[in-house]
């Protein structure tokens, strides 16, 4: 794998939390529109993985390239964001004061999220079509204008897709997705995680082995802040270290 | 679909009804009652009373300043008095210099100055002489301070609690260093004494009474600057950071930008309101800048409802007018009531006056429903 062909590169990236390194020298790649499941027993660096990626967090040494040649340490979360990486968070986070349709609206991307810029700003006919496809995609159009906060708990999951799509990233990171989710609304998650995953690159972290069945088609092992393994999931399942990994400490995989 | 549809449509229609109705009131009758009647009439609006109503006013423009950054964005300011104050004696020092030879010394140097020896105009009372240049440093410097204050603050994510207790600490701040005398602006006892503004005559109803007026037209354009930034896409983005600043700042937006925004207008807001406030008491003291005044806002805005704009000029207007009648009675009992009122609507009504006409509303809307249906009901049944 070349860094030229990847949407995200990372190398040797270490992140030390007072002598705890949550990442150890990591290297990941993931190739345009590629979905990709990052699985790995608690504490193995996970989210920390995204926070590295979102800029959330400064790793201690490594480099983190976005595209073709953009360095990401260093730089805000929010100009990340308007590069075109997009975060979903583990808990469903939202604005619970506003509309679903106004949740939407602020997540849209725009050509400038300045202060002067979004105190004149009225969205055009365009932009409301797309804030309407994508209340169409994530089966919440009867609640457009509904508070936020009055939702369900997997439509406030699915609000919070919605609102990453509209940012239109090329890199789209979601954070165990179906947690707290019901078997059928699960389901319909990996399929539209599938759907979106036609166009953008997708970074899926997830405990629940069945959905990763359902979705992945490569899956990345990461165990104590280092990638152990990584392959389809037949491959990694069968992996002897990962199967010590797992049932090691604990049976999540009850394959 | 569109931006008018959060979910109050109608609610908009009343309140802009309403806007005009009360502009209405302040601007002609309350005016008008106060020049034509005979002083005996009970119609008669007295000089005093009209005096006493700008003031409350002009707290109210503060108010306001406060619910945009504290009801709207979360952001708990403490210290908005120090931006009130520093409007105030903006104003207070151009009035002190037109005072001129009228002054009990008779210099031409502020009476507190000659009582201290100062022998020299100090160098930044100066720009004072002129009206507009008063006016100007009015707006300018408390928001230049909250800009200056506000990007330390907010680039260091302080926030919450912690952002309340520096603004707290800059109010205490702020009334130390103007209780000095070596700050040259009246220490303790502050600017008073004023005699004219723009040539006219403080103590004169006419001045008075045109001074009620500017204040509530520049409260007018407050509360419609206020309504502008709400309804529009930022005011959207302030809502949001209160309740996820971390997604606003994965959606893309710096919140250290749009609270450095709203603590900047708050605090022009402030000026204004204490340049409208000096002229029509007649003295600024440190005492009207300092923890307990900032405290006393908050309060307002609190009972008035929190995150509505009518509620900020409802809850200012109305805490002081109940501690105008308080204190006329039981002066000793007003800071318990105060209190009290406080510990009472933060327990019981979160969402204060407009809180409770809401859910009033609400209540009787649901129960005409049902009168309604009910007699449709029973005649399916029969």
């Amino acid at each position: 794998m070349t860094e030229h062909g990847s949407i995200i590169y990372l190398e040797g990236v270490t992140v030390d939390y007072d002598g705890f390194k949550a990442l150890n020298s990591l290297n990941f790649i993931v190739n345009h529109r590629e979905l990709r499941v990052v699985i790995g027993p608690n504490g193995a660096g996970k989210t920390t993985l995204l926070d590295v990626i979102s800029g959330k967090t400064k790793p201690a040494a490594g480099r983190v390239i976005f595209g073709k040649d953009t360095h990401l340490i260093g730089m805000r979360e929010y100009e990340i964001t308007q590069l075109g990486i997009g975060r979903k968070f583990q808990a469903p986070s939202i604005y619970g004061n506003l509309t679903v349709w106004e949740n939407l609206d602020l997540s849209l991307s725009r050509p400038s999220k300045g202060v002067l810029f979004t105190l004149r700003g009225r969205s055009t006919t365009a932009e409301r079509n797309q804030i309407d496809e994508a209340l169409e995609t994530i089966g919440l159009k009867n609640q457009a204008h509904l508070r936020a906060g009055s939702l369900s708990h997997g439509q406030k999951q699915w609000l919070e897709i919605g609102m990453v799509i509209l940012q239109d990233p090329e890199l789209l990171l979601v954070d165990e997705p179906v947690a707290g989710m019901t078997d059928e609304e699960t389901e319909q998650t990996g399929r539209l995680l599938q759907s979106l995953a036609e166009k953008h690159a997708i970074v899926v972290i997830e405990h629940d082995m069945e959905f990763v069945r359902q979705i992945a088609r490569i899956v990345t092992v990461l165990h104590e802040g280092t990638v152990i393994c990584e392959g389809p999931v037949e491959k990694v399942q069968a992996d002897p270290r990962v199967v010590e990994i797992y049932l090691g400490r604990h049976k999540v995989t009850h394959a | 679909m569109g931006e008018s549809l959060t979910p109050s449509s109608n609610a908009e229609r009343n309140e802009g009804t309403i806007f005009w109705v009360v502009g209405f009131v302040l601007l002609f009758v309350l005016p008008v009652l106060n020049v034509l009647p005979t002083e005996n009439s009970w119609l008669h609006v007295s000089d005093f009373a009209l005096n006493r109503f700008g003031k409350f006013l002009a707290f109210a423009i503060l108010a306001l300043g406060l619910d945009l950054i504290w009801g709207y964005a979360g952001i708990l300011s403490l210290g908005q008095g120090v931006f009130f104050g520093l409007g105030a004696y903006c104003m207070g020092m151009h009035l002190m210099l037109t005072i001129g030879n009228e002054s009990v010394y008779g210099s031409a140097l502020p009476d507190f100055m000659v009582w201290n020896q100062v022998t020299e105009l100090p160098f930044f009372w100066k720009p004072f002489y002129s009206f507009s240049a008063a006016v100007l440093a009015g707006l300018l410097v408390p928001a230049c301070f909250a800009l200056v204050f506000g990007f330390l603050a907010f680039r260091s994510r302080i926030r919450g609690v912690y952002f309340a207790i520096i603004t707290q600490a800059l109010a205490l701040m702020a009334w130390l260093v103007f209780n000095r005398n070596e700050t040259n602006l009246g220490g303790t006892n502050g600017l008073t004494d004023f005699k004219t503004i723009l040539g006219f005559r403080l103590s004169d109803p006419g001045t008075q009474l045109a001074l009620y007026v500017v204040t509530v037209l520049c409260l007018g354009g407050a509360y419609l600057l206020c309504r502008w930034i709400i309804g529009s896409r930022a005011g959207r983005v302030l809502i949001a950071i209160r309740d996820s600043e971390q997604r606003v700042l994965f959606s893309g937006y710096s919140p250290a930008n749009y609270k450095l925004f709203v603590f900047v207008v708050s605090a022009a807001l402030a000026g204004l309101a204490g340049m409208l406030y000096v002229p029509q008491v007649g003295i600024i003291t440190p005492a009207q800048m300092g923890v307990l005044p900032s405290l006393e806002t908050v309060i307002w805005v609190a009972v008035g409802g929190r995150a509505t704009l009518v509620g900020a000029i409802v809850g200012a207007v109305g805490v002081n007018l109940g501690r105008s009648i308080l204190t006329n009675h039981f002066p000793e009992l007003w800071p318990f009531f105060l209190g009290g009122l406080f510990v009472v609507v933060v327990l019981l009504f979160p969402d204060g006056v407009m809180g409770i006409t809401r859910t009033l509303s609400e209540k009787l809307t649901m129960w005409s429903a049902r009168l309604r249906k009910a007699p449709a009901a029973e005649e399916e049944q029969a």
